[in-house]
């Protein structure tokens, strides 16, 4: 399982993801975003609902 | 200065939060409003479109805030045919900056105390009732205590789910937005236009908001079913190059609008929600001007009252559901009829519009038939089905 991979530069903070997110996982401020990796799920909401694909789902994290 | 109690802490200072800041003052408590950005009004994420009627009936409308009267309304179906309708009711286009920023002062002007750049972190709870927030402000965190905590925190509202309410957006339910207000636009200022087509929108439609002569608010929503295929920041973008190719990108914005079925429960002890944060948009619309700031309002009124019996209990605060059950039943209607909608396809669309060309103008009154036979009798939708095939 892998928690959603997250580009600043594409996020618009406009807090979509956060309220389709079924956990509560999402904290948003007014120009920081953050997934709490101990409450996602990796359901793939927020990366559905993103209206600027700042949000991805890959298995490669790491290298990122 | 933030005080360390309050009787009412407001989250959110958009609509919403300022009417029900204001409100909550002008009854006579003392209260907070924490917004987390850092200036009311800004960004505007919101096509900025509301019924001049419904505006008035909640304040004494201010010149400034209106950047355009709106008299009628066209349709595109898929083909490009478009219908112009007759409009039951003036409309405006707003000027949110301002007018957000007005609703503000004057929740200010009656009492409460407003701060910017404040973020709500979490809730505060004694004997498991929600007794304030815990917040940041400007980096110095700080507990607030509050008698009663308004959430009007909008679609990325968590205050309610803090405290055991299921707030969450079902994905087909949340619209996924793109709107750019552009210039230097061949439109007509006075008609707003809305585009239905699944290549154009998907489970959605684009609208064109006129802002001016020659400006407007472009955007549109695709529904959650399709956001994942069909990101709105691309479907924008073709449209605007396709059909305003000399148009000026003034400010983009995104967003998301939850077009959901009411809530089951719009309070908890010691909370009210309002607004987006309570799902109280129109589903098919997707507008909620109007309903944050009568919810704000009704939600304020409502904290007041509790304080004064000193009950702060769900049970009192369902006071607020109970007066906002007529809108409930109205959202309910709506979210029917934006079900049908949205399942029709591109060639369904087509054929409505043309049967609603051969009608005379005076007679498209789409949107008052919707409304007046719908509301009144769901079942109806068949009936007038055959009216238009």
């Amino acid at each position: 399982m892998t928690i959603p991979y997250y580009r600043q530069s594409q996020c618009d903070f406009c807090g979509t993801c956060v309220g389709v997110c079924p956990e509560n996982a999402i904290e948003l401020a007014e120009t920081t975003l953050v997934i709490l990796e101990d409450l996602c799920t990796a359901c793939m909401n927020c990366v559905i609902i993103c209206p600027t694909a700042a949000l991805e789902e890959r298995d490669d994290r790491k290298e990122l | 200065m933030i005080e360390k109690n309050y009787d009412v802490v407001v989250v959110g200072g958009g609509p919403a939060g300022s009417m029900a800041a204001r409100a909550a003052a002008h009854a006579g408590s003392t209260v907070a409003l924490f917004e987390k950005d850092r200036e009311i009004g800004i960004p505007v994420r919101c096509a900025e479109g509301v019924g001049a009627k419904a505006l008035g009936s909640l304040l004494e409308i201010r010149p400034e805030w209106i950047s355009q009267r709106i008299s009628g309304v066209r349709f595109i179906a898929p083909s490009g045919q478009s219908v112009d309708m007759a409009n039951d009711e003036i409309g405006f286009i707003l000027n949110r900056k301002i007018f957000d920023a007005d609703l503000a002062k004057f929740a200010g002007d009656s009492g409460a105390h407003i701060f910017t750049k404040t973020y709500v972190e979490g809730l505060f709870f004694q004997d498991g009732h929600v007794a304030g927030v815990r917040i940041n402000h400007l980096g110095h965190r700080m507990t607030v205590e509050a008698k009663i905590v308004i959430g009007a925190d909008g679609v990325e509202s968590r205050v309610g789910r803090w405290a055991g309410l299921h707030t969450q957006t079902p994905i087909h339910d949340m619209e996924s937005c793109a709107q750019v207000t552009a210039g230097n636009l061949e439109i007509e200022p006075s008609l707003i236009t809305f585009y239905f087509s699944h290549e154009i929108a998907p489970g959605g439609y684009l609208w064109i908001f006129p802002k001016g002569p020659d400006i407007a608010n472009i955007g549109l929503g695709v529904s959650g079913e399709y956001s994942r295929e069909h990101k709105p920041v691309e479907l924008l973008q073709n449209f605007v190059h396709r059909h305003f190719p000399r148009a000026v990108w003034l400010s983009t914005v995104f967003g998301g609008v939850p077009c959901s079925k009411p809530l089951e429960s719009l309070v908890a002890d010691g909370l009210l929600l309002a607004g987006d944060a309570a799902h109280q948009t129109n589903p098919l619309t997707g507008g909620g001007i109007i309903s944050g700031m009568l919810s704000g309002k009704l939600a304020g009124e409502t904290a007041v009252k509790a304080i004064r019996t000193g009950d702060l209990g769900r049970h009192f605060l369902q006071e607020y559901e109970r007066q906002w059950q007529p809108e409930a039943e109205k959202q309910e209607k709506f979210y029917k009829i934006k079900e049908f909608v949205f399942n029709l396809r591109d060639k369904d669309f087509d054929q409505i519009a043309a049967a609603v060309l051969s009608l005379p103008a005076e007679k498209r009154t789409l949107v008052n038939i919707f409304r007046k036979a719908l509301i009144k009798k769901p079942s109806l939708i068949f009936d007038i089905l055959k009216l238009f095939t």
